[in-house]
């Protein structure tokens, strides 16, 4: 063979690495294989749907982007600070808060011209979420609080201020229902295809924030001293990288991002406040980024993949009667068998 | 490296073996049944689970038995349709799956489905939408494919107070209330004025220190951890504070479970469960008896409406069948009698309801005031229907709350 076409074939490595990523996907088929065995449900036909009902219609297509849009916001938010090496489980939590400072808007200026109404939402949540991952970042650099027990806090006091204003101070006329409140006028609501229930806004925002993170993280200097404090935290300091003021950073920008996948919830997706409203999307964004190995080029595949299989389990329990969680079986395998993968990895290269 | 490779081989190889052994194994049932040609399908939205002794159950045994009594029909449901068992999922999403499976008709079975229900009404102006308990038609927001069904449970909710007030020994009723609205705070009230009005008319010998009427809403229709209060925390908290009869409004069955063990441990509590005909099951040495919902019928004239498209728009509120109210096939609300309640008490009930019955025995009659002191209803005046359906505060005379706060 010619060396002008010995370069388009993959070296050794990128070989390795691919089998890899397919023993993964097996592996996680096999046991989501095993566990619907093991429910007596036909495999065959609980994976027809997970992976393919999402595009059975155009109504779940657009599902599909209305669930993929948030989750890619929440992704690219989370890509940074894995990459700077925290783990943000306070996601939920800015997702949430997002939301609820999005309401403030929507709720107190009702008669403002849309446009500037969504810009003010949009900005309101960015900050409430931001602010959340403030909060986050100096309780850690101050306080000594791991970012992971700090944020599974925010979580619950995120949660709590969504319930009380859904059951208090927002709640429907004479009526306090977990069902949330009052839908917001259809006419601020975030337009929508004729007759189906997408916004194209919300994916546009979503790529323009991964494209962004992206560009941040791989072209700028601020992405390289991020990289640098995520790979070795102390040889960077003693280079002179500003690893609090980084910490910081990366934190804000990751509760902003999610601040605004809070505000698509309100304005797009659920068109009111709910209890739930962060719905566990931050929580599959942290699946989505341990699967991406943080690594911005795979989080939009990823996400895709994830989006396809939750809105692809929807119709198990009408059609098979069985769960819609098998598709967080299936998730949770994936990742799980990168991990177990990458982990073997290392140990390999350790041990030789 | 060298063991290592031999490691993944035996990964690789496990786990293709077992995708192999999966795959080859039988599989039950390949696609999900399509619609046959003259089939009518109709699907249902069930907030809890199919089988939750409660609410929901009533529905889904409702739709079974209109689906019994039209051959050609086949039913299809989706259940646990709330935010914690299925988060991120809207009802939208969920009649859309439906309408897929080939569904013409479709039953929502909860006041929260209220604003999905209507969307999705919207999107879909060939199905016909019936709202249970909802009030679109009555406000004008409902467009022209979506109707309203509710039974008059307000009888149901009286006999319920009645047998308890006849039954307590201590005085002290108490209610195990869902969430605040209209139609828990009409429920409550009606419950208050049948307990009332037994207590005054048909006890032998009046309460003591009078009667206590108490309400404590857990925030939701059910149990949802961490969110709403705990019922098994809240009717242990009534039993312990003295009540004697415990009448619950929530789809599930704490209360009756909660009085059950307290007899058992030697006290002399009894509950009334709400919703559905065979609740009483679940602790029938306790059970004075329960208000039900009996949709079958009401389903099965709906369906038949709408398969030979003469089916119209409109809020009903359905009356129970005064001349059986236990009849199957007749009354969309009935009061089963519990093991628990006595024969006197029995025939007491009986009398009563056949006040109810023919009219003599009117509780939604003024003067009756509000909780905060301010007339509902003047001397004399009795209460239009809107006047019972929208329900702003709980009676005078009642502890609790009339709103969330």
């Amino acid at each position: 063979m010619s060396m002008k076409y010995r370069q388009f074939l993959p070296t050794r490595r990128e070989a390795f690495v691919a089998g890899r990523w397919l023993l993964v996907l097996v592996g996680a088929l096999a046991f989501t294989h095993l566990v619907l065995l093991l429910s007596g449900t036909s495999p065959s036909a609980a994976y027809r749907l997970v992976l393919f009902d999402a595009f059975s219609s155009p109504s779940k297509r657009a599902d599909m982007v209305m669930l993929a849009s948030p989750l890619l916001l929440c992704s690219a938010g989370l890509t940074l600070t894995f990459a700077i090496g925290l783990y943000n489980l306070g996601i939920e939590g800015q997702v949430a808060i997002g939301a609820v400072a999005a309401m403030i808007p929507l709720r107190l200026l009702p008669d403002v011209p849309p446009l500037l109404l969504w810009g003010l939402a949009f900005s309101a949540g960015a900050l409430g979420g931001a602010g959340w991952g403030l909060v986050i970042a100096l309780l850690r650099l101050y306080g000594r609080v791991s970012e992971i027990f700090a944020g599974l806090g925010m979580n619950f006091l995120a949660t709590g201020v969504a319930l009380y204003l859904v059951l208090g101070p927002w709640k429907r006329p004479g009526i306090a229902s977990m069902s949330g409140t009052e839908r917001l006028p259809n006419a601020i609501w975030l337009p929508t295809l004729e007759g189906l229930r997408v916004a194209p806004a919300a994916p546009v925002l979503a790529l323009l924030a991964l494209a962004l993170v992206w560009f941040a993280l791989a072209r700028t200097h601020w992405g390289l001293s991020v990289r640098a404090v995520g790979a070795n935290p102390a040889a960077s300091r003693r280079l002179g990288v500003p690893s609090s003021r980084r910490l910081v950073e990366t934190l804000a920008v990751c509760g902003a991002l999610a601040g605004i996948a809070g505000t698509l919830q309100v304005l797009a997706v659920f068109h009111a406040l709910i209890p739930n409203i962060s719905s566990g999307i931050g929580l599959m964004g942290l699946l989505v980024v341990l699967l991406a190995q943080a690594n911005p080029a795979w989080v939009l595949p990823v996400v895709l993949l994830f989006a396809t299989f939750t809105i692809g389990s929807v119709g198990l329990p009408l059609q098979l009667q069985i769960d819609s969680s098998i598709s967080g079986v299936l998730q949770g395998a994936l990742v799980l068998g990168a991990l177990v993968a990458q982990g073997v990895r290392k140990g390999g290269r350790r041990s030789e | 490296m060298k063991h290592l490779s031999v490691r993944w081989i035996a990964c690789i190889l496990l786990m293709l073996g077992t995708a192999l052994v999966a795959a080859c194994a039988p599989d039950a049932e390949d696609a999900a049944p399509s619609p046959t040609s003259g089939e009518y399908v109709f699907g249902m939205l069930l907030v809890g689970p199919s089988n939750d002794h409660g609410w929901s159950q009533a529905h889904y045994e409702g739709a079974k038995y209109a689906e019994s009594k039209i051959p050609g029909t086949r039913f299809i449901y989706i259940d646990k349709v709330n935010p914690s068992d299925r988060p991120n999922v809207t009802v939208e999403q969920l009649v859309d799956d439906l309408v897929a499976q080939g569904a013409k008709f479709i039953i929502t079975n909860s006041d929260d489905f209220k604003d999905g229900t209507r969307e999705a009404a919207k999107l879909h102006p060939d199905v016909i939408f019936l709202h249970i308990s909802g009030d679109d038609v009555l406000t004008g927001k409902a467009p022209p494919n979506l109707g309203n069904l509710m039974g008059r449970m307000v009888y149901g909710k009286m006999i319920a107070g009645c047998a308890a007030a006849l039954t307590s020994e201590t005085g002290h009723i108490s209610y195990l209330g869902p969430l605040v609205n209209d139609e828990t705070r009409r429920l409550v009230n009606a419950a208050y004025l049948g307990a009332r009005y037994c207590a005054e008319n048909l006890r032998d010998a009046p309460f003591a220190g009078g009667m206590q009427f108490e309400v404590v809403w857990i925030g939701f229709w059910f149990h949802i951890p961490g969110i709403t209060l705990d019922p098994t925390q809240v009717a242990n908290d009534f039993i312990n504070s003295g009540s004697d009869v415990v009448l619950s409004g929530i789809d599930t069955t704490e209360a009756l479970v909660e009085a059950q063990k307290a007899t058992d441990a030697g006290r002399n509590v009894y509950a009334i469960p709400y919703d559905y005909e065979g609740a009483c099951s679940q602790g029938p040495g306790v059970c004075l008896g329960v208000p039900y919902f009996n949709w079958g019928p009401a389903y099965e004239r709906h369906l038949r409406e709408a398969r030979t498209s003469t089916w119209k728009q409109a809020w009903e509120w359905l009356e129970p069948g005064w001349n059986d109210l236990n009849n199957r096939d007749t009354s969309p609300v009935g009061f089963a009698f519990g093991p628990a309640l006595s024969e006197a008490n029995r025939a007491k009930l009986n009398t009563f309801i056949q006040g109810l019955a023919d009219g003599t025995i009117n509780l939604f009659v003024g003067p009756l005031n509000f909780q905060d002191g301010t007339v509902y209803l003047a001397e004399g005046q009795q209460a239009t229907d809107r006047q019972i359906w929208y329900m702003p505060q709980l009676l005078e005379g009642i502890e609790g709350q009339s709103a969330a706060n």
